[in-house]
């Protein structure tokens, strides 16, 4: 996978959608921005720092967070402790090894809030590997929101999530502070139309057009390599 | 202030001791009145349940397997057992030196180890673990070398307590160092980093997505461990007044991970458990037939991996959970 002349600016609050075909490049792209992977040219900037150079976590604590679109949680820890972990680790308390858990009330307060937000609350003390798969998507999105981001990037949040629970979780999504940046990929077109407010379309590595959902569909070169013909025109 | 409260309660209910707890540190003392003659071998059942206790910190929370936790526990062994024939006998100074001495090199191995994870590290860990044991044989001026360290001689346990010829003051000065190294590891568990830890053990790609900083954290925990091996290490040279080059070996390295995994990794308990077992049984079996001792221990091993997956103390709570 390979991504090429990429020049993409997110201002704060725009709920962009990222689409394009499979193998496009799409999760490259947010590999590159997170720091998962380094760009051989050119830079990333967040705000006004530039955090190219910076490790993944450090992007992270500068308020770049992510999900993946395999789940990429903790198994054998709870849907309450995965999110208090990522609470603490966001305050700086996670090398404190002589004070017990329960001493950090706030953080485990404000984990319950997040979960309680994306109504997990149920699923608090069970085990990860042990909840339901759409509640698994959730929990990757309470760990990214854990963490405070100013930009959230979600690769194909609802993989995998029925059509009917999809909507819900992309409202659950739109509900989100509005001065939060999000980047999303997605390949059901309902979706993308309903939720985007700015559309990337990537084709082989390359941005092939951006722009408001509007725009995206009327033009034509979109239409002809991505959306088929007759939709949402 | 309600919000919040279950929350917190459930943590707390996590770190809360169990009376089943209490009831196996009041057991400990059995040896005493019991079988008053294996007070020595109680007292090295003690250090090699430190040994593991300390292994089960990398292996059971933050999943570093390691093949060469020896190391540290011979660094710690011979530094004790140097200063002692050197310098000065008092046993507790000697306890901090190769504490200090096992922490040193963990730190430094460490920014090696954490780059490396599954068989690389493995490999890794034990080739550090052959590199000091060879190191340790050339250096027979030091260490003694195949005669082992001889000269060692201890001071009596806070100017008060002798070590006897039955080990009573053995037993007494490794149980007390295994329960507050112990309580140190539980208290661990049971923090912010021992979460952290956990975390990195069941998804090490996510940490750094959470924006935590993973190798720093292992780094930490991977000196911790090498303390505590030290600790376990300068308790058999000061009780047994002498250092051999076994204590360095591939054999110990491997040892304590098998006693580990039989009693079950990532419940503190399992390697204390692991300890006792493994240790009463070699000195029965090797007391009938000396050479099928490793059959049975493997033998065991099998059982153990195949039937109890998360040992024998995995394999005791998943009993009671089910009966109760």
């Amino acid at each position: 996978m390979v991504a090429q002349d990429i020049d993409l600016v997110l201002p704060q609050g725009v709920r962009y959608a990222l689409i394009g075909p499979n193998g496009a490049g799409k999760t490259t792209l947010i590999n590159l921005i997170t720091g998962m992977l380094r760009p051989d040219a050119g830079g990333i900037v967040l705000g006004e720092e530039d955090i190219t150079s910076l490790r993944p976590d450090a992007r992270v604590k500068r308020g770049l967070a992510r999900t993946f679109q395999i789940n990429t949680l903790f198994p054998r820890l709870t849907a309450l402790e995965s999110v208090a972990l990522a609470v603490l680790e966001r305050e700086g308390r996670s090398e404190t090894w002589w004070k017990p858990l329960p001493a950090y009330r706030g953080a485990i307060d404000e984990a319950h809030a997040i979960l309680h937000s994306l109504n997990l609350e149920k699923a608090s003390y069970r085990l990860t590997r042990e909840l339901a798969y759409g509640q698994q998507r959730l929990l990757e999105i309470a760990l990214a929101l854990a963490t405070r981001p100013r930009v959230l990037l979600l690769d194909e949040p609802a993989a995998g999530v029925p059509k009917d629970e999809s909507a819900e979780l992309f409202a659950a999504i739109s509900g989100l502070s509005e001065d939060l940046t999000i980047l999303f990929i997605e390949h059901d077109m309902d979706v993308v139309f309903r939720f985007a407010s700015r559309i990337i379309v990537m084709v082989s590595g390359r941005i092939l057009a951006q722009g408001t959902p509007q725009e995206i569909g009327a033009d034509p070169q979109v239409r002809e390599v991505y959306l088929g013909k007759g939709r949402h025109g | 202030m309600e919000k919040g409260r279950t929350e917190v309660s459930y943590f707390r209910a996590q770190a809360r001791w169990r009376p089943l707890e209490l009831a196996f540190w009041a057991a400990t003392l059995l040896p005493f009145v019991v079988t008053p003659s294996y007070l020595s071998l109680a007292s090295q059942i003690a250090i090699t349940a430190l040994f593991a206790l300390s292994l089960d910190l990398l292996l059971g929370y933050a999943g570093i397997v390691s093949l060469g936790h020896a190391a540290y526990f011979g660094f710690g062994a011979y530094s004790a057992g140097l200063l002692s024939k050197h310098y000065l006998g008092e046993p507790l100074t000697g306890l901090m030196v190769g504490a200090a001495a096992a922490g040193i090199l963990g730190y430094v191995t460490s920014h090696v180890i954490v780059r490396f994870r599954h068989l690389a590290l493995i490999m890794l860990t034990m080739g550090f673990g052959l590199l000091l044991a060879e190191a340790a044989n050339s250096a027979s001026d030091l260490t003694g070398g195949a005669d082992g360290l001889q000269g060692v001689r201890i001071r009596p346990l806070l100017e008060m307590f002798r070590f006897d010829l039955y080990g009573r003051t053995a037993y007494a000065y490794s149980l007390v160092v295994l329960l507050a190294c112990f309580l140190i590891s539980r208290r661990i568990i049971h923090s912010p980093f021992g979460l952290a830890l956990r975390g990195i053990r069941e998804n090490a790609l996510r940490m750094p997505a959470i924006g935590a900083p993973s190798r720093a954290h292992l780094r930490k925990v991977y000196s911790i461990a090498a303390i505590l091996a030290g600790v376990a290490g300068a308790l058999l040279a000061q009780t047994t007044e002498t250092v051999s080059l076994e204590v360095l070996s591939f054999g110990r390295s491997a040892d304590v991970l098998v006693i580990l995994i039989l009693g079950g990794a990532g419940r503190l308990y399992g390697g204390l458990l692991g300890a006792i077992l493994y240790m009463v049984a070699r000195d029965q079996f090797s007391g009938m037939n000396p050479q099928y001792w490793y059959f049975w221990i493997g033998l065991l091993l099998v059982a153990v991996v195949m039937f109890l997956p998360n040992g024998i103390l995995g394999g005791l709570a998943k009993f009671l959970q089910r009966n109760t």
